[in-house]
């Protein structure tokens, strides 16, 4: 089955590459709200690509089972875990950074 | 290929844990410590491929759940400021 295989390939090696994406995102932008944004592309593209691409590459078996498993754990507890972080960190004070009057090519 | 994810997944967190050491306020830190929670359940899945037992899988699952029970126990903390009294209706502002 190479048609299974490069396309497992591909949909792990395209979640490899979102997981670094949104953990540089993570590291280089300005404000909190924008990093929670970023780290964002790690819990949802990357994981259900990679997750994607490990049961392509399984087959029909109990580990399928548990890769679905563990997807849908991430797909319902990530948005619930960002939502508690944006809800208290705005509760205790963190400003978002916006724009000021005039739009400034500082960045 | 399994290979390639695990390095790039162990990229991914060490860059996370640079921004839970730099982070400004402790919420960085917990969004930093999510996200490698979440990239720690993918390696393990991955791990668990590139030697060849998927028996790794269960712990990703437990490290999972383990994971969003204590984000939101720390954000809880945080936000509110304890963990709320035995018999307390009101705790949650």
């Amino acid at each position: 089955m190479i048609v299974l295989d490069i396309a497992s390939w591909a949909l792990i090696l395209l979640g490899a590459a979102f997981c670094v994406t949104g953990a540089v995102g993570l590291l280089r932008m300005p404000d909190f709200f924008t990093r929670m944004h970023a780290a964002s592309v790690v819990d949802t593209l990357g994981a259900a690509f990679i997750l994607l691409g490990l049961m392509l590459q399984s087959g029909f078996s109990l580990v399928t089972v548990k890769l679905i498993a563990i997807g849908v754990l991430l797909f319902f507890t990530s948005p619930v875990a960002t939502h508690a972080l944006a809800r208290a960190a705005l509760a205790r004070g963190v400003e978002p950074l916006l724009a000021q009057g005039e739009p400034s090519s500082k960045t | 290929m399994f290979a390639a994810a695990a390095v790039a997944l162990l990229v991914t967190l060490s860059l996370a844990l640079v921004r839970a050491f730099r982070g400004p306020t402790v919420f960085d830190r917990a969004l930093a410590a999510n996200t490698i929670g979440t990239v720690a359940v993918l390696l393990l899945a991955v791990i668990g491929f590139l030697t060849g037992r998927p028996d790794f899988l269960d712990l990703a699952l437990v490290y999972g759940l383990l994971n969003v029970v204590g984000t939101i126990a720390v954000l809880k903390f945080f936000h509110v400021g304890d963990l709320g009294e035995p018999g307390d209706e009101e705790g949650v502002k």
